[in-house]
């Protein structure tokens, strides 16, 4: 029996018919077509499916979509502008911060939530910031070069605006 | 993992929530962060027939010194008691803890309500309402923290009752809480806390039974003058802890002496 879920997912409002156990990730992906987030260890300690809601990092998986009614919700789709990428994105490109790529949208929805409110985070500060998200074969090294640079370029205003 | 099927409810106020609870039956349970009770849904531990949504209890969602004490809402996220000055200045050991709850997605969601009603082992919030003697409000009584929780996931709260408030005492002196776990988001395999009173050393440990524990030896070791490696020797005197995949039974007393002593070192 469905119930009306009415949600903004990257900018654009939305109301559909949703059952109760449908998982916010699910929703995601298999109404909204949003594949981006990414379903990994689904017991909830991978973070692959990190999105933002409201600005703050969640997990998809670990939500009712129905819990989202009223929110915002910004996925890896909506980070960057139409055709181009977030400094984050870039970052992870240019510091070789994935390898197969899988957990990558996760990690970068978390670090987007990090930089939001960190713009100069300390190597200590990522590492806790990014806690929730597990990496299976690049490793974090990479990754925290990645979230340094796009802070930095953050920092010094990129061209490309800040989703979220 | 799909949830099996259940009916879902939004409450917007404590008598809203109960009055759902009351007609929704027996096999009703109350969503709040959902940060635990989701992945249980998700493997079927757990199937109740519907689900109230307190997300929206906004009534629930508070920090409030009051004299002596501090009354913190249900509903109140362990990322806003992290980082709240009423509770770094009131009850550091609190925000310590908050900050110490698995990761900052799941800081994000959950509540200390949430975590006060599932009574996990491993929660975190009960081993500070039990040693500091805090008070669980519902929305028909108080209970005294040492009562309340009864076993594993087992608390007094009847089935259309609704956990709303914990009331603790002011406590800006010494503390430290410390966890040990395999990775940072884990839950203790063993935790201990302590906390300096104007009457002396309180501590807690956790992960060590079924709830949360006071652990009574050592406090009165302190109060007798030992030293702190003295009183940390008394923090396995009578625990039948759990064995698992995790730690043996024996390895957690060891973990409760040696995490009680670095507390204790730590704090002072």
């Amino acid at each position: 029996m469905g119930q009306t879920l009415r949600v903004t997912v990257n900018g654009e409002g939305r109301s559909d018919e949703v059952e109760p156990r449908l998982l916010l990730v699910h929703y995601l992906r298999e109404t909204c077509g949003l594949t981006g987030t990414h379903v990994g260890c689904d017991t909830s300690q991978c973070g692959a499916c990190t999105v933002l809601l409201d600005g703050a990092a969640v997990k998809s998986c670990n939500m009712l979509a129905l819990q989202a009614d009223g929110a915002e919700i910004t996925t890896i789709e909506g980070l960057a502008p139409e055709g181009g990428l977030h400094p984050l994105q870039t970052a992870f490109w240019e510091n070789h911060g994935l390898q197969c790529g899988y957990c990558t949208p996760g990690f970068i929805m978390a670090a987007a939530a990090l930089l939001a409110e960190n713009h100069d985070p300390s190597d200590e500060e990522i590492g806790r910031g990014l806690e929730g998200n597990l990496c299976r074969c690049t490793g974090y090294v990479n990754i925290r070069k990645a979230v340094k640079a796009a802070a930095q370029a953050m920092r010094e205003g990129a061209a490309a605006p800040i989703g979220g | 993992m799909i949830p099996a099927a259940f009916q879902y409810s939004k409450a917007g106020s404590v008598k809203e929530a109960v009055a759902q609870l009351r007609e929704a039956g027996p096999e009703a349970k109350v969503i709040a962060g959902g940060q635990s009770l989701i992945p249980l849904l998700r493997l079927r531990l757990s199937q109740p027939s519907h689900l109230v949504d307190v997300n929206g209890v906004r009534e629930l969602d508070y920090i409030h010194p009051e004299g002596d004490l501090l009354r913190v809402g249900a509903m109140t996220r362990h990322t806003t008691m992290a980082r709240s000055e009423l509770v770094q200045r009131h009850l550091p050991l609190l925000a310590e803890m908050a900050a110490q709850v698995g990761d900052p997605q799941i800081r994000a969601r959950g509540t200390l309500g949430g975590v006060i009603a599932h009574a996990d082992a491993a929660g975190d919030y009960p081993t500070l309402a039990v040693m500091l003697d805090a008070t669980i409000v519902t929305d028909r009584r108080r209970v005294a923290a040492r009562d309340f929780f009864q076993h594993l996931f087992t608390t007094v709260l009847a089935e259309d009752e609704l956990v709303c408030e914990v009331v603790f005492p002011v406590a800006p002196g010494p503390h430290r809480y410390l966890k040990f776990r395999r990775r940072l988001y884990d839950w203790a395999i063993v935790g201990a806390a302590v906390q300096k009173l104007d009457s002396g050393w309180r501590v807690g440990l956790t992960h060590v039974g079924p709830s949360a524990v006071r652990a009574a030896a050592v406090e009165a070791r302190l109060q007798a003058g030992a030293t702190f490696q003295e009183a940390a020797a008394a923090a396995a005197d009578g625990l039948e802890p759990p064995s698992d995949v995790r730690a043996s039974a024996d390895y957690r007393r060891h973990l409760a002496r040696v995490l009680t002593r670095r507390a204790l070192e730590q704090a002072a």
